[in-house]
């Protein structure tokens, strides 16, 4: 597994240590949600839509000039849009094969699996699949 | 402020109450979705299937007729609690949705047709909108729809505008869900009657808070949920007008609701209300709805309805003081439910920082999109109240929405 994943799922693991109640936890996500570059409104499109969520999650995926997959995300939910922040901070800019491989130990970590159940309205489960789907796709295309 | 009914004291026949979520008590303000259960339905369901599970109307033997008795028991309670003329215009379902969808693939096939008309509500649940569409799309029939006004209440001009057109049948529900409006049934009933509509209720949110009395409406189906009347998930009840009923074909074909069975000779019916209940029913579910109506009579619908209104009226003066709130639903007449919107925030952010503080609210459509494309939002956060919720849960709720908030925007 790629060291850059890890790396990067042991500095969010640690940073959710110290968190004593779900209030904290969701402040800081939604700090998160605030830092995240919105997306451009004309990039706000239909086909860009994570379905399953209460709110509104958008996702894009590109490929850089490396060859890595850099994804953007935003939401009408701050609290998503955090979630999202996490998921982007962690998979952007690895390999497509990584993305596609990931094992996000760290939404299990800092208590996040709850969010994980295919039925909770935050879409956590949608997005994390959808990315791994942007990894398998970028692979093939490599292939191609 | 104050009410005839003892909440605190209530509060202590429901079990689950005592519960802690996310290491807060639990605040449940989710009434309107389902309703916890008193201890009396809980035993009654327990002491059937510990001490006289059998099933119904087949055996001689003494467990079956003790559990058929308790059955039909509760189908009298049914009657008795409704109004309805006789039990056997009492029918279960496994609930109001189930009980909907019956009313429209057997009434609904046999007296609608192509280019008749459905009245429905823009107020509806999803539950008593899509078994209309589907029937409609069917048999070439069309659905007009009549509008809610800003304040929550229906548009009664353009009520008039399309009974006038003559429809077969005019759909809508009692109380509505997501704004808490108590619709004038019987009014609403005698101008649809007056135009030539045969009339169904649904009446979901209306058994858990107040009287209903369906011959006084003289509407000619009413239906319901148990569960969110206090009794179990599972049992619903379709009340419908003995000769309607009659006229009806059954649905679902199996034991139970035969007469005689043949290759050869073919298949006659059991008669009402048998001939819709295929199949062995939710026995212990029946039973428990029963007791459930009767320790709601025991409190007393006035006592009930008046506790609710004042819980809600609370939790908007309280709510109120938040900058940017914006209350879906202020109909004169309304239930203890409170839908709201805060500028800046979206409705699942809130309904999550609750959660986390223990208060249990719904957020999203409700099952009511048409209403919230009617409101141009894509959903509220609604609490509603049941009799076992008190003025302290309802300060929880509104300090607790008023930190969410203060978190969401800072």
């Amino acid at each position: 597994m790629s060291d850059l994943l890890q790396q990067r799922q042991h500095e969010i693991a640690e940073e959710f240590e110290f968190f004593e109640d779900w209030m904290e936890r969701y402040e800081h996500i939604i700090e998160l949600g605030k830092e995240l570059a919105p997306i451009s409104e004309d990039e706000k499109l239909e086909e860009h839509l994570i379905r399953g969520c209460q709110s509104r999650v958008w996702l894009l995926a590109d490929k850089d000039d490396a060859g890595n997959v850099k994804f953007r995300a935003d939401s009408d939910a701050i609290i998503t849009k955090g979630l999202a922040a996490l998921m982007v901070r962690v998979l952007s800019g690895l390999s497509p094969a990584a993305v596609a491989q990931a094992n996000l130990w760290f939404i299990e970590k800092i208590g996040l699996d709850a969010h994980l159940s295919p039925t909770r309205a935050n879409g956590l489960r949608s997005m994390v699949q959808q990315m791994k789907y942007y990894g398998v796709a970028f692979q093939s295309q490599k292939q191609v | 402020m104050s009410s005839a009914l003892d909440a605190s004291a209530l509060r202590l026949q429901f079990p689950i109450l005592n519960r802690e979520v996310n290491g807060k008590p639990l605040v449940y303000l989710d009434h309107a979705a389902s309703s916890q259960k008193p201890i009396a339905v809980i035993e009654a369901q327990r002491e059937y299937l510990m001490h006289y599970h059998a099933n119904v109307h087949r055996g001689v033997h003494a467990l079956s007729q003790q559990a058929t008795d308790a059955f039909e028991n509760a189908r009298t309670i049914v009657q008795q609690h409704i109004g309805a003329a006789e039990s056997s215009e009492v029918i279960w379902t496994a609930g109001a949705t189930d009980a909907i969808n019956l009313v429209a693939q057997t009434w609904g096939r046999d007296q609608i047709g192509r280019g008749d008309t459905i009245v429905l509500t823009r107020m509806e649940h999803h539950a008593n909108i899509v078994p209309w569409q589907m029937l409609a799309e069917e048999v070439g029939a069309s659905i007009e729809v009549v509008d809610v006004q800003d304040d929550g209440t229906l548009d009664a001009e353009q009520l008039q505008q399309k009974l006038a057109q003559r429809p077969k049948l005019f759909a809508f529900t009692h109380v509505s869900n997501t704004l808490g409006t108590v619709n004038d049934a019987q009014a609403l009933t005698a101008l649809a009657k007056s135009a030539g509509a045969a009339v169904l209720i649904d009446g979901c949110q209306a058994i858990p808070h107040m009287e209903v009395d369906v011959q006084a409406l003289d509407c000619d189906f009413y239906i319901f949920s148990g569960h969110k009347a206090y009794g179990p998930t599972g049992i619903g009840v379709l009340y419908g007008k003995r000769e309607l009923l009659e006229a009806m074909r059954p649905w679902r074909g199996g034991g139970e609701m035969i007469d005689v069975v043949s290759f050869e000779n073919g298949t006659t019916y059991a008669g009402l209300p048998h001939k819709f209940e295929a199949g062995t029913p939710h026995i212990s579910g029946a039973i428990a709805l029963g007791v459930a109506l009767n320790w709601l009579n025991g409190i007393g619908a006035d006592a009930i309805m008046d506790h609710e209104t004042m819980v809600a009226a609370h939790a908007r003066k309280g709510l109120s003081s938040i900058e940017g709130i914006r209350f879906i639903g202020n109909a004169p007449l309304a239930s203890g439910v409170v839908s709201f919107v805060v500028d800046g925030t979206h409705p699942y952010d809130i309904g999550t920082l609750l959660d986390s503080q223990g208060v249990a609210v719904r957020t999203g459509h409700h099952c009511t999109q048409p209403l919230m494309e009617r409101y141009g939002i894509p959903g509220t956060v609604r609490a509603s109240f049941g009799a076992y919720n008190t003025l302290q849960e309802v300060d929880t709720l509104v300090s607790g929405t008023i930190r969410a908030v203060r978190m969401l925007r800072d």
